[in-house]
């Protein structure tokens, strides 16, 4: 009996075998052909190589630590507000919510620069309506753009982790503390902020970790003077040519991380303090007294400032003229327009590498189906050989994971080294998004997978079911849903990939992000205008695709 | 002395209470007995001030303390789910209170000591409160309660969560620290028998009313109507109706004619509710209520015998079932009053 058994166990093992074999051509290789070229005696010698590592170094410490307290200050609030209160379009916001944290960074940062860019129509208007010279909001190319975009990103992740343990948190226990004489200050300091401390810590660790690694919202927003480790990989590598040392910067980087990410899943088990969960419901109420119905009043506006003003920014700019296109002369004739959308399908300059961006939105779509095919190919057979607990399982899964913490820059680099004599292929950049996907392709199936009872489909096949009808009945229903997430999970991440594609990507086959990224950086209205239709298009399909994924996950994990 | 003056609330547009009034004096444990969604829990929480009442107050002493926040009400709480704090020790817990009115380190230990040692968790002290039975745990959060001498002592169905057994021996506990510690408590059960072992007075909660209020034997022995006589599961139920009799009043039942002590006065013919106590009846041949047997339980002192009529009675011998036992009262039946007044 045991003999059958165990050679089915190694069968299923096989199903992960073409993705380890994946990973360890185009992840293992590029990383281990940086560490060659990092790791060369003549650069480690320089004194002038330390000092420029630690300079990104420092600048990139310094702006993840104040990008994470300001996430944290916004962030903690609205946690509470979700948590504890129920207001007017609450679940439209929450649904919301769900999107920043997923969206592609160009789009971030088209958004902040639409809504408070030179050219955004904050300071375009209020030049117009002052008679000013020059714009009277200095927002891009600072480091406050930088950090305003962070907390963009990250607060839905604090609001999401805080809100989650805020919610289900025994409402008995601040209520014991206020029966022992704690008024509602050190109820907050003595009992509900210890309680949330695991959260917290951990909801930190994470938002670190993502600042750490930011690139495409300091290069577009910052520009390459607020040089963090990614945008100098980034600039040695493709702009000074100076691989040996953009790759030394990738061995720092990828050190860097593997320690946070180390730290954070050490930190996490040992500080989780149990306390009983309570069913959401028994926490939320409306508002009372005039002071929680100014904390209401403020904290939405604080949304609407934040998170939706940016993102409404970008489909308004591009269809509102608010400047001269470049060469015009005379009065501009400001107001609708749709001549934006009509210029993608124009292409005026007959440059060698001028692309329209029709084109580039049909790489962008080949690019996002080839990593859909790929990430699924690989990863629905690995997640199947996953779902099977033991020793072998446990770790080929922290060997998938792995991709995940290495930033998309030092993954675009290493295919660079490895696959130099390829790169006028196209296939680089979907198998490098193939290699950004497959983690979140296998992590939205396996929980999937794991979840379904083998009772399940024994009570079916006990009760009269073959094999098949079992499957179908007790499994299909499961595993449709979380396939058709981990497919536009692939699709999103493709269509949105930045710091790897600007690395891989030909300069005649661009992506919808990296012709964003071009225009963005060309003066003159008219470019402005195409970029800002280019990330409505883009965002219509992201958000979409968001908004898919969190309608098919299943109900019980992450509410908030 | 905690006074509740006529208190009202509605949850979700349903009355739940409908003008409580009562009054507990320190020393006096007064248990709220009713059903569940009777408002009991909300009634403690209001006077805890974690609610707010519609209307009706709560007063202290004759200060009105009904605006006052729950932090400076100076309220004792047991929670049936003990809510103690997980991130905080036994004896961090327990000194939660004292800390909240500035008492100094020295003062805290010493009486953190003193309550310790009332619930019996000396060197327990340093110990984990998620690491502690559930025993112990209620009795930390009693301590926990205790420690800042609070005006009242509020127990919300504090035997809830735990088993038989130590529910018994908790109980008996718990009366030896109330009458130590001397404190008005406000006890909050569904449970009779909870009610009868620990309370001094017991106010008995029906529709959002005290419907009854009174020492546990006076209750038992008089329940005053038909509802609480039912809640309380004190006899056998029998409908009839009332005949002045010559000289004794009697109840016209479908089971025949029985004699009733009535306290009220009723006209001829109305239609009435009284008690027939199990073990109120005996065995005799001569017996007017002829029955089959169609369930015996053991229960210690005596067989409960039910019977095919629909009573039950308190038999000192098991009966077989199926087996026709002939019974006679031993004592008139109780009146509970008219059914339309219910």
């Amino acid at each position: 009996m045991v003999e059958p058994l165990k050679r089915k166990g190694r069968a299923v093992s096989l199903l992960a075998l073409p993705a380890t074999l994946f990973l360890a051509v185009f992840f293992t290789l590029p990383l281990a052909r940086i560490l060659l070229y990092g790791l060369d005696g003549r650069l480690l010698l320089q004194p002038e190589t330390w000092g420029r590592i630690g300079r990104a170094l420092g600048f990139t410490v310094h702006q993840a630590t104040l990008s994470t307290l300001l996430t944290l200050v916004v962030g903690l609030p609205l946690a509470f507000l979700f948590a504890r209160y129920r207001f007017p379009g609450k679940s439209l916001w929450r649904a919301f919510l769900a999107v920043p944290f997923m969206l592609p960074t160009v789009i971030v940062a088209a958004g902040f620069n639409a809504f408070l860019g030179d050219r955004g129509w904050l300071n375009l208007t209020l030049t117009r309506w002052l008679g000013l010279e020059a714009p009277p909001v200095r927002f891009t190319g600072t480091l406050g753009a930088i950090l305003v975009a962070h907390v963009f990103y990250n607060t839905t992740l604090i609001v999401r982790l805080l809100a989650h343990a805020l919610e289900h948190l025994d409402p008995h226990l601040e209520q014991a503390a206020r029966v022992l004489g704690a008024d509602g200050g050190r109820v907050l300091r003595h009992v509900t902020l210890p309680l949330l401390r695991p959260s917290l810590l951990a909801a930190v660790a994470l938002v670190f970790l993502f600042d750490f690694t930011s690139f495409g919202v300091i290069l577009l927003l910052g520009g390459p003077t607020f040089a963090t480790l990614e945008v100098e990989i980034y600039i040695q590598g493709m702009h000074l040519l100076n691989l040996p040392l953009a790759a030394l910067l990738s061995v720092v980087q990828s050190l860097c991380t593997a320690a946070l990410s180390f730290l954070y899943s050490r930190l996490l088990p040992r500080i989780v303090t149990p306390f009983s969960l309570r069913p959401a419901a028994a926490n939320i109420r409306s508002p009372r007294h005039w002071g929680e119905r100014l904390f209401l009043t403020a904290m939405l506006l604080l949304l609407v400032l934040l998170f939706l003003a940016p993102m409404a920014s970008v489909p308004f700019r591009s269809l509102v003229r608010l400047e001269a296109a470049r060469g015009e002369r005379g009065e501009v004739r400001y107001g609708l327009t749709a001549d934006y959308y009509r210029e993608l399908f124009l292409n005026r300059r007959s440059s060698l590498f001028y692309v329209p961006p029709l084109a580039a939105a049909r790489n962008s779509l080949l690019y996002a189906l080839a990593t859909v095919l790929l990430s699924m190919a690989l990863g629905v057979p690995a997640a199947v050989a996953l779902a099977r607990r033991g020793q072998v399982a446990r770790a080929l899964d922290a060997f998938f994971m792995l991709p995940l913490g290495a930033s998309a820059v030092t993954l675009g680099l290493g295919f660079l080294m490895v696959f130099r004599h390829a790169v006028t292929s196209p296939w680089l950049v979907p198998l490098a998004h193939t290699l950004i996907a497959l983690p979140l392709v296998i992590r939205t199936l396996q929980p999937a997978l794991s979840s379904i009872p083998p009772r399940l489909r024994e009570a079916a096949r006990v009760l009269g079911a073959s094999p098949w009808r079992a499957w179908w009945a007790v499994e299909w229903p499961i595993l449709w849903r979380a396939s058709l997430a981990a497919a536009t999970f692939a699709f999103t991440v493709s269509l949105g990939e930045f710091g790897a594609t600007l690395l891989l990507a030909r300069p005649e086959y661009p992506t919808l992000p990296v012709a964003i990224y071009r225009f963005l950086s060309q003066p003159g209205g008219l470019n402005y205008g195409q970029a800002m239709a280019m990330t409505t298009i883009l965002m219509t399909f992201t958000t979409g695709g968001i908004l898919l994924i969190e309608r098919l996950r299943p109900p019980a994990t992450g509410e908030f | 002395m905690l006074e509740v003056m006529d208190i009202h609330k509605t949850y979700d547009g349903q009355p739940l209470l409908a003008g409580v009034s009562f009054t507990v004096t320190p020393g006096e444990t007064v248990c709220l007995l009713g059903p569940s969604g009777s408002g009991k829990s909300t009634l403690l929480r209001i006077i805890a001030g974690l609610e707010e009442a519609e209307s009706g107050r709560v007063l202290w002493n004759g200060e009105d303390i009904t605006d006052r926040p729950p932090h400076q009400r100076r309220m004792g709480m047991v929670f049936q789910d003990y809510a103690l704090f997980p991130h905080l020790t036994v004896a961090e817990n327990v000194a939660f209170g004292l800390r909240m009115q500035g008492w100094s380190p020295q003062d805290r230990r010493a009486r953190v000591q003193e309550v310790l040692e009332l619930v019996h968790l000396t060197g327990f002290e340093a110990r984990r409160v998620t690491d502690l039975s559930g025993g112990e745990q209620q009795r930390v959060a009693l301590a926990r309660a205790l420690a800042p001498r609070p005006h009242v002592l509020m127990l919300d169905e504090p035997l809830g969560a735990l088993d038989r057994a130590l529910r018994e021996e908790l109980l008996e506990e718990l009366r030896r620290i109330l009458r130590a510690s001397d404190v008005a408590a406000i006890y909050v059960t569904h449970d009779q028998e909870e009610a009868s072992a620990i309370a001094d007075r017991i106010l008995i909660l029906h529709r959002g009313k005290i419907v009854r209020n009174g020492r546990p034997f006076e209750v038992w022995n008089d329940p005053g109507s038909l509802w609480v006589a039912r809640f309380l599961g004190v006899g056998n139920i029998l409908f009839g109706k009332y005949h002045p009799g010559s000289g004794s009043p009697l109840l016209k039942t479908a089971l025949g004619e029985f004699p009733l002590a009535c306290p009220h006065r009723h006209p001829e013919g109305e239609q009435i509710g009284a008690i027939l106590r199990p073990s109120a009846v005996e065995e005799h041949p001569g017996g007017k209520i002829h029955s089959r047997v169609t369930d015996v339980l053991f229960q210690q002192e005596h067989f409960r015998v039910s019977l095919e009529n629909g009573l039950y009675a308190f038999l000192p011998r098991a009966p077989r079932i199926g087996e026709r036992v002939s019974l006679r009262l031993k004592a008139p039946l109780e009146c509970l009053g008219g059914v339309t007044e219910l």
